[in-house]
């Protein structure tokens, strides 16, 4: 393995060969991938040791005495165990691999809420969440009859944490709050809402699809009672997820779908469930996409989490200076505390026309409304343009983007 | 290396040519209709995009009448006021066989002839993204006058 190339005059990082997809032209100019939110590019690592459990190792997980059968196992389940030491989870029984955030939030809903909830329950959320974290949560309050209600937000995209603390009354009976925000890139002080809301003896659930692609993350640290995440934003394949839960709120929950592998025994007269996290991952799991997905948790450990955060940091400052120089360019979420997106207006060119015309000049970002159409209306605007950074993004990615928003500009002039 | 037909660099000046920009920047019959007959909404989830259209329809079946309002890209915007522009003093079943001819068009499946202005709308056929945005407007005529209230992009 090549080692790591630190340049010397300060944090960035030099990986952009690791990874294979950036490495191409679009309309006949070299690729700037900053769309990175949306979801991620992966390392050949990671495409090696998906390609690898195809080619030799596959066979059904947890069934056979064969040896691809074992091969495929101990793959599998040796995912789980980086995982578990990637969040730092007191137990390999706290990680249930799912499909992905949306279905992490999906099963808490429905197996930790639903039972609980009764009307004048309250579920309390953020005015900025992704709509996967607002939807099961109005999903759940229809069945029960609970009320759904909303942290504000300041006019700089940062929480309005104080409100939200206020509203953490007896009626409170989860919160779910993201740990970035994927439309804005604001960072939620998680640790302080987890101190409150468990003063309030209230569990909170934290959305981390765009947290750990970008920041070392401790759950024990953290505090928090779930925390959630998507494989394919962190490097690793689409279709993976990780629900991580507290061993004794997971034990208290019923299973959420049902099928093979999540059972003990199974009789006509009953059926004894399997331990964790066995009793929530019901059928043949997507055993290539872990593979690789504990693929990508090694690949950021040797890259090393720190700097990650580090280069990102320091580009995100860089890109935020250099679109503020743009005449006419409206920077939306400008919070203090902010990680790796940068949401912006350019005049009253639609963000659906310059993600084309930037397409054109062979950049990538994603236009709309990011699937946080509240926080869209809580500025009424249509959408914004979004440019997103990882690990992979360069200085030269920044320049690459203001001048063809510049020549946007000059389109539209 | 990508498969994508690289784009020449006059192809994005194509899209954007002065006629588009100048219907999005200034679109034409934009409002609320008093008395209209026929109304739909546009919608394209996939961008957010909306337009409410309403014609007024008078007894011979004879557009008299047309507006629009809503929010967009400026393609869906001026393909919206093009529109209004091609189907005043048109008969219902011509506004109707005008909108299978510039769809088709922008599928690239009929040929361009007798589009006239519309034809400024072609240059979405470089940007599969974008035809939906350019077709939006005239599958809300289509719903209008076939007097369905709402018409996606999506089905
Ligand atoms: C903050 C946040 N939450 C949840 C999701 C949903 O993730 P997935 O679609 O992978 O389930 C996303 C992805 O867009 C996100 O950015």
């Amino acid at each position: 393995m090549k080692p790591l190339k630190a340049e010397s005059d300060d944090a960035l990082l030099n990986v952009r060969d690791d990874f294979p997809a950036l490495d191409q032209a679009i309309h006949g100019h070299p690729l700037v991938y900053l769309d990175s939110a949306a979801s991620a590019q992966q390392p050949q690592a990671v495409i090696d040791a998906v390609a690898n459990y195809q080619q030799s190792d596959h066979a059904n997980v947890h069934r056979g005495v064969h040896t691809l059968s074992h091969r495929a196992t101990e793959a599998y389940e040796g995912a789980r165990d980086k995982l578990r030491a990637f969040i730092n989870a007191a137990s390999r029984s706290e990680i249930v691999l799912t499909s992905g955030t949306t279905e992490s939030i999906n099963l808490v809903a429905q197996s930790y809420g639903r039972p609980r909830l009764q009307r004048g329950d309250q579920v309390l959320i953020t005015h900025l969440e992704h709509h996967s974290n607002i939807v099961p949560w109005q999903l759940v309050c229809e069945q029960t009859g609970a009320e759904l209600i909303v942290a504000p937000i300041n006019e700089d995209g940062s929480l309005d944490v104080e409100r939200m603390i206020e509203l953490m009354t007896e009626a409170v009976r989860i919160v779910a709050v993201g740990h970035v925000s994927n439309a804005l890139g604001t960072v939620n002080p998680v640790r302080r809402i987890v101190d409150a809301a468990h003063e309030c003896d209230i569990p909170v659930l934290v959305d981390g699809a765009q947290g750990v692609p970008h920041m070392a993350v401790d759950v024990q640290a953290l505090g928090c009672d779930f925390y959630v995440f998507s494989g394919h934003k962190m490097f690793g394949p689409t279709g993976t997820g990780v629900l991580y839960g507290r061993e004794a709120l997971l034990d208290a929950m019923p299973p959420w779908k049902g099928g093979g592998d999540m059972i003990l025994e199974v009789r006509f007269d009953g059926t004894v469930f399997n331990e964790l996290p066995y009793k929530f991952e019901a059928g043949t799991p997507n055993i290539a996409g872990v593979i690789g997905l504990g693929a990508a948790v090694d690949y950021l450990k040797r890259v090393k989490l720190d700097r990650i955060a580090a280069h990102e940091t320091a580009l995100l400052a860089y890109l935020t200076q250099q679109l503020s120089e743009i005449d006419g360019l409206r920077l939306i979420g400008t919070a203090p505390d902010k990680a790796s997106v940068q949401s912006f207006l350019v005049g009253d060119i639609h963000p659906h026309d310059l993600g084309t015309i930037l397409d054109h000049q062979g950049i990538a970002i994603r236009t709309g409304h990011h699937c946080a159409m509240p926080v869209m209306q809580r500025f009424d605007i249509p959408g914004t343009a979004r440019a997103s950074l990882a690990l992979y993004n360069d200085r030269d990615d920044v320049d690459r983007l203001v001048s063809a928003v510049r020549k946007a500009q000059e389109i539209f002039a | 290396m990508s498969s994508v037909t690289a784009l020449s660099n006059d192809d994005i000046r194509d899209l954007y040519r002065e006629l588009i920009l100048d219907h999005a920047r200034q679109p034409r019959h934009y409002g609320v209709l008093a008395g209209a007959t026929h109304s739909a909404e546009g919608i394209n989830p996939l961008c957010g995009d909306k337009l409410h259209l309403h014609l007024r329809v008078d007894d011979a079946g004879v557009v008299r009448d047309v507006a629009f309002e809503g929010s967009g890209c400026a393609i869906s915007v001026a393909s919206a006021s093009l529109l209004t522009d091609e189907v005043l003093g048109l008969s219902r079943e011509n506004a109707l066989a005008k909108m299978e001819q510039v769809t088709g068009a922008l599928r690239g499946e009929a040929t361009a002839d007798e589009l006239g202005k519309l034809n400024a709308l072609l240059g979405v056929r470089e940007f599969p993204s974008r035809v939906k945005c350019a077709s939006l407007a005239w599958h809300a005529l289509s719903a209008a006058l076939g007097g369905r209230r709402i018409a996606s992009t999506e089905n």
